[in-house]
């Protein structure tokens, strides 16, 4: 039991520890996310004016793709991730993953698949071209060559998710201390539970309709071909049966972190536990039957729209419960606007407008309005960036003192939180008008009348870039060293977790914890 | 729940780690094998992937043999091996339900039926049929059309009749091998597993003869329109799954024949090998329904 982490570069090749995975997640995370926001900037300064001036419309396409696919599947995922990896063992009292060996190989895969996805920009033909959603027939007929090195990565990078998702479950369900039973574990643990299973039962959904492409550009088949008897509206079908449950993929697990943060700064335990389970589980199960309000446009049948229709607005019933938790909680609270605090209020608050704006997507007869315009953009990066991007962040700051055992700079913290929370309101809220307005996404180019409002998202986003960078050294400064922080760190805060030193240690529990 | 007084802590390991290059490799390979370049990128991975799997099972084998492994482990790896299974039922489930949204929506459509028959306009001359042996492309450009669909499907009653009855044998048998090992009795166990393990070469055989008589004989190819696209690539999968699953158990007969592997009470190995090959069995019934004699 005595031993440590092993010294030099081994120690992350084979290392077989939680922690150490969860650090190696949460830094490939993190560049994954400043590359993908690189490539959000050159999109942003492109659209700074109307016309063509840095880029070509080919290379502008180029990188609305590899954006949103490093986004999803390089930053926010393997954020989630590297928080589960470091957080689920300490929380449930278990000495480390249930499964430690695939744990390492299912980190390891990513930065090579990665490195594939990354290595089309230099291909022949350019990088895949046609939208993170990878619509058929532009994604097999009109392709560029470099399609078959992404199809081969997302086989890999779905791989590592399943075995990622087995080892939470198979920790989850097999390695809680005695006492703990399943409804006293924190919410981030339940909500991890329930995304390793949504992620179980659509990743391999995913490899399916990449393989179904494979086929049709390379053997001859023809499940997205009419001339066959196939259909690319199938593609929709079966993509959308992955990427619907893939949103709350990475937006569950940022509903048990922000559950965490907001009773330590109200001081007031959470309101509604219970209802929160079930609100999460409703949320999973709804998310799997409400995959077409993506294609409402396409030309479903009647009987399809409306069955999207409602049952996508019945999603707001469950997240209405969780935000109105939130809110409770924080009634009458004794609160204090720590960092982290400042990000999980922000979140709840600009959440909702996402949320707010995916309801009025889910009407269908609107939505032909709204359908693929930046209004679209709005809403989805409503909930992703303040959504996924500002929970990850809250939870860093809120955990940072237990990993590192120091406490990161609050001004600076502060400082990061402003700039961020101003620059994604900035870029993102002027989008909902000109989407409103007409304005087409994926396009380099634009009518006149629709510059300020993209001249002042293009600033929001340098602003918000600007931003991430004072996170970026925040943490290095917290790594290398500051004032030390306790072993509660914050005041009177619930879970295993602050019953530990700070740093925690490399092997938390050697005996299973007692449970009060 | 943990039950163990405390807990055991892994050491570290290089298996992972050459695990991924080698499916990297592999996945790379691949593509560039596709793509016109040339395959050794592809067998290299790939060999290397499987020694490497080869040394990480043996690990495994050897550190249960040596009493290392405790409850709380071996109950993760049948989590493990569960969720595995359910996360190929979700692979088939997508290209089953690629088959339902295809004879149910987008072939009658193309025929004109329905909310969006109009799509007929492009294909004129394209009727609704299952075998598909006129494709909408044949319809509407005669002999310059890509896709011309097949003379002849297969006949459900023959063949694949013969394939049904081996492998829903062939989980009976399994099932008798793992009764025999949970009895202790070793010789029988082997014999059931071994005649488990010629079932299963004989369905991969004489869906290869299938196969041959698809492609020479009734012009039902994966290029054949979306009949053979559907055919194809569910059977083929499966087939795929089938030999997985035999040479997994052909590993567990001789693990068990070899190195006197497995007791009565400890033998998880066999055991996901066994749920394996019965899972592969129902997926089969599945095609049977509705590829064969739905299809026919």
């Amino acid at each position: 039991m005595a031993h440590g982490p092993q010294p030099g570069l081994k120690r992350w090749l084979y290392t077989t520890n939680h922690k150490d995975i969860g650090t190696l997640y949460l830094w490939f995370s993190f560049a994954m996310f400043f590359l993908g926001g690189c490539m959000a900037l050159i999109i942003r300064a492109e659209l700074f004016e109307p016309g063509l001036q840095i880029v070509q419309p080919e290379f502008f396409n180029q990188m609305t793709t590899m954006h949103g696919l490093i986004m999803v599947f390089g930053a926010v995922m393997p954020a989630f991730v590297g928080l589960a990896n470091w957080m689920i063992p300490m929380m449930i009292g278990a000495p480390d993953m249930a499964l430690p060996r695939m744990n390492n190989w299912s980190f390891w895969i990513l930065p090579f698949g990665f490195a594939m996805l990354a290595s089309t920009l230099f291909m022949e033909g350019g990088a895949p071209n046609f939208g993170w959603t990878f619509y058929a027939p532009l994604s097999t007929e009109y392709a560029p060559p470099s399609v078959t090195f992404f199809i081969f990565s997302v086989h890999i990078l779905g791989a590592s998710s399943i075995m990622g998702a087995i080892n939470i479950i198979a920790t989850i369900l097999n390695m809680r201390a005695p006492g703990m039973t399943l409804m006293k574990m924190p919410l981030f643990v339940w909500t991890w539970l329930i995304t390793a299973y949504l992620l179980i039962a659509v990743m391999p959904v995913l490899a399916g309709v990449v393989t179904m492409m494979l086929m049709d550009i390379h053997f001859g088949t023809s499940f997205f071909s009419a001339a066959g008897g196939g259909d690319p509206v199938l593609f929709q079908h079966v993509f959308w049966f992955f990427g619907h449950p893939e949103v709350y993929i990475m937006i569950l697990p940022a509903f048990g972190i922000i559950s965490a943060i907001i009773p330590t700064f109200a001081r007031k335990p959470l309101f509604g536990y219970s209802s929160m389970v079930y609100a999460t589980a409703a949320i999973a199960f709804l998310s799997l039957i409400v995959w077409a309000h993506h294609m409402f446009t396409v030309g479903m049948p009647i009987a399809g729209e409306l069955f999207f229709m409602y049952a996508t607005m019945l999603i707001s019933v469950p997240t209405g419960v969780k935000i109105f938790n939130w809110v409770s909680t924080m009634f009458k609270g004794s609160m204090t606007f720590e960092t982290p605090m400042l990000f999980a209020i922000a979140f709840i608050i600009l959440f909702a407008i996402g949320g707010f704006s995916g309801l009025m997507l889910a009407i269908a007869p609107a939505d032909f309005q709204y359908h693929d315009t930046y209004f679209v953009v709005a809403h989805f990066h409503y909930v992703l960036v303040p959504g996924a991007i500002f929970s990850i962040t809250a939870g860093v700051y809120y955990w940072l003192p237990k990993w590192t055992g120091n406490m990161y700079n609050e001004t600076m913290g502060k400082v990061h939180f402003w700039m961020a929370f101003v620059g994604l309101n900035l870029t993102f809220f002027p989008m909902h008008f000109v989407g409103l307005a007409g304005m087409p996404r994926r396009i380099p180019d634009y009518a006149l009348q629709f510059a300020d409002f993209n001249q002042m998202a293009s600033m929001g986003a340098f602003l918000f870039g600007a931003a991430q960078v004072v996170f970026l050294f925040n943490v290095v400064r917290t790594v290398m060293g500051g004032k030390k922080a306790s072993e509660q760190v914050w005041e009177n805060p619930q879970g295993l977790e602050w019953t530990v030193p700070s740093p925690a240690p490399y092997h938390t529990f050697s005996t299973p914890p007692i449970l009060r | 729940m943990a039950s163990e007084s405390s807990y055991y802590v892994p050491e570290q390991s290089k298996l992972p780690i050459f695990a991924t290059i080698g499916l990297f490799l592999m996945a790379f390979g691949a593509a560039n094998w596709i793509n016109g370049g040339s395959s050794y990128i592809f067998f290299t991975g790939a060999l290397f992937l499987a020694s490497v799997l080869w040394f990480w099972f043996a690990a495994v084998i050897k550190e249960n043999m040596a009493g290392l492994n405790s409850e709380q482990l071996k109950r993760s790896y049948v989590w493990g091996m569960g969720w595995f299974i359910f996360s190929e039922v979700m692979f088939f489930a997508a290209f089953f339900g690629a088959l339902y949204y295809i004879r149910n929506f987008s072939v009658p459509w193309l025929a004109g039926e329905g909310d969006n028959g109009i799509s007929n306009m492009l294909w004129e001359g394209f009727e609704n049929s299952w075998p598909l042996y006129v494709t909408p492309d044949a319809a509407a450009h005669g002999d310059t059309a890509k896709f011309v669909g097949p003379k002849d499907v297969i006949d459900p009653w023959h063949l694949p009749l013969w394939n049904t009855i081996i492998l829903l044998t062939s989980s009976v048998t399994v099932h008798f091998a793992h009764v025999f090992l949970k009895k202790g009795e070793r010789g029988k166990f082997n014999m059931w597993l071994g005649g488990t393990v010629i079932l299963g070469g004989v369905f991969i055989y004489l869906q290869a003869q299938e196969y041959y008589e698809a492609y020479q004989h009734l012009g039902l190819t994966l290029e054949s329109g979306v009949y053979g696209t559907t055919f194809f690539m569910l059977t083929g999968f499966h087939g795929a799954h089938v030999t997985l699953g035999t040479i997994m158990l052909l590993i567990m007969l001789l693990r068990s024949v070899i190195a006197q592997h497995f007791k009565p009470d400890d033998h998880f190995g066999f055991e996901a090998a066994s749920w394996y090959w019965h899972f592969v069995d129902v997926v089969w019934v599945g095609l049977f329904i509705f590829v064969y004699v739905l299809g026919a």
